[in-house]
């Protein structure tokens, strides 16, 4: 008698979670869908009835193509993907270089270096936007998507050696003297070290890169110009040309969203676990 | 350094593998921080020179009539956008982290999902909520008649009372997957013997919970909450898609961000001018070190009394 009141109780919790995620899930998700849904039809029908599919009656694309003629966002596209691949590659490097140093040798000021590197996981690169914009105006690097490039490469730069450096530091100095031995330069050594701390390369690249690709602040001040809008500014500027025309918004936020939703229905499992990554630094 | 012969060689490769990151970092990122923070401290001439004033700036912020209103009222707007995030986005994350851990069905589903909007970009959120909530469109309104709520609906965005909770609940609802995987993975740190023990013992799930969960996560609901903090003293893009420079309606979405943003840049008839946006960002940059500083405080002390 008791066992089975026992098993009820569980089956109940367990349908008692299931609701909870379920809701939750779909508050998450609604307005996703609804996005989506609407920006394949007519204006008629996305305000006749927003919580239709598309049918072959009110299909349209209309909004996608006023989107592709009327927008920029093929560029900001292409301004987007070098700005955050170029960044990428760069905070990688370098980080890994830096880590690379911190974490194999004994040398006077690994410490101090070491903890100056980390000051900027807490503090924000944009409290110094006021001198970054005096900076890049002196290099002649405003509206240019170097100067974009640069600034990211100093924001990515401290977890990723903070979190390099650790990964680097459990890498037995045996391995290393072993290569030393066969003579091998400390270049190479480092080459040789790099492919051991491949998952957690994985994990800060994932994580510095979304941030980076989404970042309004920096393309909206440094680089505004319509050559070199990354794909967040040229949005938020094409919606806030076009917010009475329902078909275009809609389409925008769709295009925009796409790239990054299917990179993270591939990539989901790295992407919530870089999430872990990124925190242990605190 | 000693080469083979035992000699002292110059580690040349040191430089060599820490100097780029070290320039590049110290160029555009420390740099302009220690110049931001020295440039509250000037002010701009008509020639656009600079001369040092002093505190001028920061009095002038906090009781220049102009001024003194919308930094106050942007502080105490940011401290409830904070608050809104820490009573309503991390214990739904706590919540929904303790749903995940339990074994059952489509939980790495359920987690793909959750997460989702996360990845997206302030900009395209901010644009989706403002649609969804705008009475021409009417689908918020429609959703809650659904349910019988039709007469609570307002424009909440439109109105100085709704719209900062509005606007932070929008925020929450993006960010609410970084508070539950940190959660979620504190949770599954926990080693089951632990739990087991307990229960062997009577403990309820309350007590297992409070007793020996809770203090467990200790750690990384100080993490959660500093992340929140730094993230929410910084925030922008949000506020600045919805609700524009100006943070309307009448300044009621104004935060620490969109009235650097206006100090520095100006809008319409009200000038720029970059030595107050510094002064501000001054601001932001000592109340996020106060934050971080009361973090380390109270989480590094914390973090050892719990240690197994």
């Amino acid at each position: 008698m008791k066992k089975v009141n026992f098993m009820r109780q569980t089956r109940f919790r367990g349908l008692f979670q299931h609701v909870v995620l379920t809701f939750f899930s779909l508050v998450a998700l609604f307005p996703i869908v609804l996005i989506i849904m609407n920006s394949f039809k007519l204006k008629k029908y996305i305000f006749a009835a927003p919580f239709a599919l598309p049918n072959a009656k009110t299909f349209s694309l209309i909004g996608y193509t006023t989107v592709l003629q009327r927008s920029n966002l093929i560029i900001n596209f292409g301004n987007s993907i070098v700005v955050t691949v170029a960044s990428l590659f760069f905070i990688l490097l370098l980080g890994s270089m830096a880590a690379f140093a911190l974490s194999g040798y004994q040398f006077r000021g690994n410490a101090f270096f070491g903890f100056y590197l980390s000051i900027g996981i807490m503090i924000p690169i944009r409290l110094g936007t006021v001198s970054l914009l005096k900076l890049m105006a002196s290099l002649g690097l405003v509206n240019s998507l170097t100067g974009l490039i640069l600034i990211y490469i100093a924001q990515g730069l401290p977890l990723t050696i903070f979190i390099l450096t650790s990964f680097m530091s459990q890498i037995p100095d045996e391995l290393k003297d072993a290569g030393r031995i066969d003579g091998a330069s400390e270049y190479r050594i480092y080459r040789l070290v790099l492919p051991l701390v491949k998952p957690a390369i994985g994990a800060i690249g994932i994580f510095t890169m979304i941030p980076i690709w989404n970042d309004l602040w920096f393309p909206l001040i440094v680089a505004p110009s319509a050559k070199t809008a990354t794909i967040t500014l040229g949005v938020q500027q094409f919606l806030g040309q076009y917010v009475s025309d329902w078909n275009a918004v809609l389409s925008a936020l769709v295009l925009a969203m796409v790239p990054i939703l299917l990179l993270y229905l591939v990539f989901s499992k790295q992407m919530i676990r870089s999430v872990t990554a990124g925190a242990i630094k605190a | 350094m000693l080469d083979l012969r035992g000699r002292r060689t110059f580690p040349t490769f040191l430089v060599v593998f820490l100097g780029p990151a070290v320039v590049c970092y110290t160029l555009f990122m420390m740099y302009p921080l220690v110049e931001s923070l020295v440039l509250s401290f000037f002010s701009v001439q008509p020639d656009n020179s600079y001369i040092f004033s002093g505190f001028a700036n920061f009095v002038r912020l906090f009781t220049d009539s102009d001024t003194a209103p919308r930094f106050w009222g942007a502080l105490k707007n940011n401290v409830i956008f904070f608050l809104i995030h820490m009573l309503v986005q991390n214990p739904i994350g706590l919540l929904l982290a303790s749903l995940l851990v339990t074994k059952g069905k489509g939980r790495g589903f359920y987690r793909t999902v959750l997460f989702m909007p996360t990845v997206l970009s302030v900009v395209i959120i901010g644009f989706i909520w403002q649609l969804i909530l705008n009475p021409l469109w009417g689908v918020a309104e429609s959703m809650m008649r659904a349910v019988g709520l039709g007469s609570l609906f307002q424009p909440w965005l439109g109105l100085p009372e709704y719209a900062l909770p509005a606007t932070a609940l929008i925020s929450v609802w993006q960010f609410i997957g970084i508070p539950m995987i940190l959660f979620y993975t504190a949770l599954i740190g926990i080693p089951d013997e632990l739990i087991e023990a307990a229960v062997v013992d009577g403990c309820t799930e309350g007590q297992v919970f409070w007793r020996i969960k809770f203090p467990l996560i200790l750690p990384t609901i100080g993490i959660v909450s500093i992340l929140t903090f730094v993230g929410n003293f910084n925030a922008f893009d949000l506020i600045y898609t919805m609700k524009g420079a100006f943070a309307g309606p009448a300044y009621s979405t104004d935060i620490m961000g969109t009235l650097f943003y206006r100090t520095f840049f100006g809008q319409q008839l009200q000038l720029g001018n970059p030595t107050m946006g510094a002064t501000v960002a001054t601001m932001m940059f000592l109340i996020i070190l106060a934050g971080v500083l009361l973090y380390m405080f109270l989480f590094q002390r914390r973090v050892k009394t719990y240690q197994l």
